[in-house]
């Protein structure tokens, strides 16, 4: 029975193996990569990188902590030599494991901009991704909320709609504000704004922007590609609670509006690390970079990149310059203050 | 008695050592009660611990009443009422069974949530607005407690009714005899005899709610489970995550080993030769609605409501192409599910029969403790599972590098072994609870009558138990089968490259809150899944009934 058992998984194995063409051991013309972002948002890009190189893209897609595990326990022989995240905080974490490698070329350097890359060269952005405040129009006067701040203002109680503070968007927000002003004033700003919540958070962002066109709340918070995909989106409830809601760019008059952003970060034990670099390259070009605009409603991160038109309309902006590498550093203070201000 | 040919030590020690590699993942979790983990509990004791606690607790409590309520009276009717539609409820009563949780939390939401089609309605109807009318709020405790069971009944319903269908009329007929109505003998006979088939059924219901992550998350509950992820991924403290699943685990333990003390007495075998079927009770008049009633209520809203939500969206919104790429993920559905259902099969064979040739409480603990995967996070099985196999590639890797010059690579780490390995750790327990139910049907009478009338031990297992556990034997399969189908953490995390499953597609999507666009992924999954249902109903029936004929 037990070498029944054995044999079946042996052969099940070879059997999975054989289907998939997975090999450990790297080919020249290959690149592999784990990414959190997910399948429908970055392999089109691949594809195209794949049609012009010729280098084959293999891609795990998953959770950005799940990666990070994986990565970790494969140690020195993991296959992977690219790693996507979604988020800055989670490169922060993956460079302090000692997980990446730096790497500097003129074209990264050219690409990205200070703010949205490690300083040495572990990590570089690849796409912005705003979180702004939007309110009902008619409802609600932009001139009394320009900045996050105001949002725990006690003229709000029974207003606001926001997700759960598990989410790591609220996590990176918060983490943003202890930086620039310190964990006291954020807890006090956290509970106020608890204290002005419409309801328990509960769902995602598009859930905050539909219960407020619903009536439920009049100001909501969410990332702007959530609203650009319910403006476009082929379901026309979705649409219409999205055209009842306008943007407001907070901070503006100060440190600018909470961005983080979807980054690339070259691993420690990277076998094929020449077309890691080019695929990185790759995603800071021009062509890539106004991709995820078109795609999914992100910004660029590189300057001077055409803004699709639905961004254009949306308006410029003044984004938050702090190193997102910051938010990374002060992730579990953030999660320690939702806590404690009782954000469930 | 039988030493020459299974050699009991060898036996002994395989099964000994197979249920220990099993629950590997647990003694991982386990070991990181060693590492100080400081701060984080204090942080944790003080703010949020007690809402972890008692909303597990009572998100537990309230999906056991669920599941009992729903699941027991359907198994009844079905098996002693004859009313109409009453052959094909025996079946569709499994069918939530195909619908992950975290998508029946979806499709629900979807339609009545405050900017749903159903309180919309309501509004343009009556002209309320916000604030105007009291509607009870899907994404709460409350509704997850209903999501959950309205999926997990079907345990419940599936064992109970193969308990009902395996009783014998002459039990029944004694306590009539005796001067008990009906529904005493329900209550004083029948479900005590059906009690170790309800309590499985049950347990396995509450420990995959422990488990379930998506729903809660979705609702925006705090959970332990959710609790376990935001310790680890939110405060970056992976020793305090493992310490908390440590806990849950523990909990778990503890109440399984209750069950097992309190039942520790009761042996129920069927005697005698006077095996007779029930014989089904006509219903007419009100009662007869009742019962149909009674039986489509589970029915409609645990899959014919969510099916539906879900085939709308994917006629009317969703962006996918049936091309051969999505032809692909259907045919990697189908080969994990496949594998790791004849493997967890083949394993709880080999641990139940184990079991039960060689009884001593050190093997029993032993099992138990493989079987404990179900009520742990998928998540938190694959770290459990890649952190050791990943040490062990490493090591055989230096050791290689070092001899021969070669690297050896990840072998156990980065091919498709982890990722069936994971599903038996997680699925072991479903597979060994209908092995063993099914070995418990075989007496061990009928084992010596027939070592007695000259069966080789050989025989006795082709021509006793193989026939006589058939469907037992099929449940387990297609019951991992229908789980592997819908599992999404372990799959997510330990799969190799370019390897997309139907539910890692639903997730992708629906987590990107394109919850209509993942509909075609997710409606499959559900119609996979629908036909290892039917095909597990049929051999529950048949089973009772070839049962009926053996004896």
């Amino acid at each position: 029975m037990w070498f029944k058992s054995a044999a079946s998984v042996a052969l099940s194995v070879v059997l999975g193996v054989g289907s998939v063409g997975f090999s450990p051991a790297a080919a020249p013309e290959e690149v592999n990569l784990y990414s959190a972002r997910k399948e429908a948002l970055i392999k089109p890009l691949l594809d195209r990188f794949s049609e012009q190189t010729g280098i084959t893209v293999n891609l795990v897609t998953g959770k950005e902590d799940a990666l990070l595990q994986r990565l970790q326990s494969e140690g020195r022989n993991t296959p992977a030599d690219l790693l996507i995240t979604s988020d800055a905080g989670r490169l922060y974490r993956a460079k302090e494991a000692g997980l990446t490698q730096p790497v500097v070329t003129d074209v990264l350097l050219q690409g990205v901009p200070a703010a949205y890359r490690e300083p040495t060269g572990h990590w570089y952005g690849l796409s912005l991704r705003a979180r702004p405040i939007f309110y009902v129009k008619g409802k609600v006067s932009p001139a009394d909320l320009t900045r996050y701040e105001a949002l725990a203002d006690p003229q709000w109680k029974g207003k606001i709609c926001i997700r759960s503070s598990d989410n790591i968007y609220n996590q990176s927000l918060v983490a943003s504000m202890i930086a620039h002003s310190g964990a006291e004033q954020t807890e006090q700003w956290a509970t106020g704004l608890v204290n002005n919540l419409a309801r328990s958070p509960k769902g995602g962002d598009r859930d905050q922007i539909k219960a407020a066109a619903a009536g439920e709340c009049d100001i909501a918070v969410a990332n702007t590609y959530y609203y650009g995909g319910m403006l476009s989106s082929r379901d026309d409830s979705e649409r219409l609670a999205a055209e009842k809601m306008a943007i407001i760019w907070p901070n503006q008059s100060d440190r600018g509006t909470h961005v983080n952003v979807s980054g690339a970060a070259l691993t420690t034990y990277a076998r094929n690390r020449e077309n890691a670099v080019k695929l990185l390259e790759f995603l800071v070009q021009p062509e890539a970079q106004s991709w995820y605009a078109r795609v999914n409603f992100e910004y660029p991160v590189r300057t001077g990149v055409a803004w699709s038109d639905l961004l254009q309309q949306w308006g410029e902006f003044k984004s938050d310059s702090l190193n997102l590498g910051e938010l990374g550093r002060y992730n579990s203070a953030a999660v320690m203050i939702m806590d404690r201000a009782g954000w469930k | 008695m039988t030493q020459k040919i299974f050699r009991p030590a060898l036996w002994r020690a395989g099964v000994l050592f197979s249920a220990l590699l099993l629950a590997l993942p647990v003694f991982v979790v386990f070991s990181f009660l060693f590492v100080p983990a400081g701060d984080v509990w204090r942080h944790l004791v003080a703010t949020v611990l007690s809402d972890y606690l008692s909303n597990s607790f009572i998100l537990v409590g309230g999906v056991a009443i669920g599941v009992l309520l729903l699941g027991i009276p359907t198994a009844w009717a079905t098996t002693v009422y004859e009313f109409p539609g009453r052959r094909f409820f025996e079946w569709a009563l499994l069918l939530p069974l195909a619908i992950p949780a975290y998508i029946i939390a979806y499709t629900y939401t979807g339609l009545l949530e405050f900017a749903g089609p159903v309180q919309g309605a309501l509004r343009a109807v009556f002209g309320w607005s916000a604030g105007d009318y009291v509607f009870p709020e899907v994404r709460s405790l409350g509704g997850a407690v209903l999501m959950l069971s309205l999926v997990l009944y079907p345990y419940v319903y599936m064992l109970s009714r193969a308990s009902f269908l395996g009783q014998s009329l002459s039990t029944l007929e004694a306590g009539r005899v005796l001067g008990a109505g009906p529904w005493r003998v329900f209550f004083s006979v029948t479900l005590p005899l059906a009690r170790p088939a309800v309590v499985t059924g049950l347990s396995l219901a509450l420990m995959e709610t422990l488990a379930d992550y998506g729903t809660v998350q979705y609702f925006g509950i705090a959970t332990f489970t959710t609790g376990i992820f935001r310790t680890w991924f939110g405060l970056n403290d992976s020793a305090a995550a493992a310490q908390l699943a440590a806990l849950l685990m523990s909990c778990v333990f503890v109440l399984i080993l209750l069950e097992h003390y309190s039942r520790r007495r009761l042996r129920f075998f069927q005697t005698g030769g006077r095996y007779r079927h029930l014989p089904r009770h006509t219903l007419y008049g009100y009662r007869r609605w009742a019962v149909v009633l009674l039986c489509l209520l589970p029915l409609t809203c645990g899959f014919l409501i969510p099916a539906g939500q879900l085939l709308v969206w994917a006629c009317s919104i969703a962006e996918e192409t049936l091309d051969q790429r999505f032809l692909q993920l259907v045919g990697h559905s189908l080969l994990l599910a496949i594998s790791a259902a004849t493997i967890t099969l083949l394993l709880a064979l080999f641990l139940g029969y184990g079991r039960r040739l060689f009884p001593s409480p050190r093997l029993a603990f032993a099992v138990r403790l493989s079987a404990m995967g179900y009520a742990v996070p998928g998540t938190v099985i694959a770290v459990g599972v890649m952190l050791p196999f990943g040490w062990l590639d490493n090591r055989i890797d230096d050791w290689s590098r070092e001899l021969f010059g070669l690297s050896t690579g990840l072998l156990f780490s980065g091919t498709l072994f982890i990722l069936l390995f994971a599903y038996a750790v997680r699925f072991l327990a479903v597979s060994l609870q209908s092995v063993e139910s099914g070995l418990a049907r075989v007496t061990p009478n009928m084992d010596d009558a027939a070592r007695s009338l000259g069966c080789a031990p050989r025989s006795v297992l082709m021509k006793i138990h193989l026939p006589m556990m058939r469907g037992a034997l099929f449940s387990a399969l297609l019951l991992v089968f229908v789980d592997v189908l819908k599992e999404l953490p372990a799959t997510l995390i330990l799969r190799p490259f370019n390897f997309n499953t139907l539910a890692v597609r639903a997730y992708e999507l629906a987590s990107d809150e394109r919850l209509a666009d993942s509909s075609v992924a997710a409606l499959t999954i559900v119609a996979v899944g629908v036909i290892p249902v039917v095909l597990l109903s049929r051999a529950i029936s048949r089973s009772g009934e070839r049962y009926a004929e053996s004896t």
